[in-house]
């Protein structure tokens, strides 16, 4: 089972105009999401809190290094840079089911407590997000070792 | 005007502490995690109940339920574009936004959204 772990790496190879876009993309986001929600409705706004404007920068970027590391070693990156933005994705797909756990613990708080539901709502996010996540790397690492089982069975027969 | 200063600068810290934490971490599905942060909710979310109350962001909040399930249709779609039609992250990710808008819109009709 992989641990998670802390890597400065990605930050030192990270350059000042990346974290620039970044910061840009996420205020325009929510300005856009704000000027929606006055425009067309709080309703319609509310959709556009869960935007995956963000998402589109990071990926890129992942892809990017990954290429710019394989290109410093003299191999070509873009299959790798390809595979860590789709590895990327497949993470978002459970900080999703997060998300989701967020908006449905904030909105059923918000009107109780204003604190409560912004803590509440974030510890969902992340309650759910870890779980999910974790649940799928232990259901991957026991199909491989089935996987693995099976292949040494066909050996032996052989 | 302030309002929209305001909203951009906060976003733009929150999204990108977001944005921080899921690089140094690893591996990079879980990193991926952060991608799908509350970010832009948690920014957005704070000026609506300090400019409009409690039940504006109770509205925003329950249609951003329809938002988070295209997110993870969204996700889905970019992971099979990325490694099955080998198309680069950017074109992958824009693409799929429109994958995003039909659900979300889609099921915030199905649920009889009203603006």
């Amino acid at each position: 089972m992989t641990t998670i772990r802390v890597s400065s790496s990605s930050l030192r190879e990270g350059r000042w105009y990346e974290y620039m876009i970044r910061f840009v993309l996420g205020g325009a986001a929510t300005v856009v999401t704000g000027l929606i929600s006055s425009r067309y409705g709080a309703s319609i706004g509310g959709l556009f809190l869960a935007l995956p404007a963000i998402f589109c920068a990071s990926a890129t970027l992942i892809e990017k290094h990954e290429v710019r590391r394989k290109r410093e070693a003299a191999l070509a990156g873009q299959r790798r840079g390809q595979e860590a933005a789709a590895l990327d994705a497949a993470g978002a797909a459970f900080g999703a089911l997060g998300l989701l756990a967020f908006a449905v613990v904030f909105s059923a708080l918000v009107k109780v407590s204003v604190p409560a539901a912004f803590t509440g709502g974030s510890l969902a996010w992340l309650i759910v997000s870890v779980a999910a996540w974790y649940a799928r790397r232990k259901w991957h690492s026991v199909r491989r070792v089935r996987n693995a089982d099976k292949g040494g069975g066909c050996e032996i027969s052989r | 005007m302030t309002e929209y200063v305001v909203r951009f600068l906060v976003g733009g810290v929150v999204v990108s502490a977001f944005a921080m934490l899921g690089d140094v971490l690893r591996p990079k599905s879980f990193a991926g995690l952060f991608g799908a942060a509350p970010s832009v909710a948690l920014a957005t979310l704070g000026i609506a109940v300090y400019h409009h109350g409690a039940g504006y962001a109770a509205t925003q909040s329950h249609s951003m339920m329809a938002g988070a399930i295209a997110l993870g249709v969204y996700s889905v779609v970019v992971c099979q574009l990325l490694v099955r039609a080998r198309l680069r992250a950017a074109p992958a990710t824009l693409l799929s936004l429109v994958v995003w808008l039909i659900v979300a819109l889609g099921l915030w009709v199905v649920a009889g959204g009203q603006a």
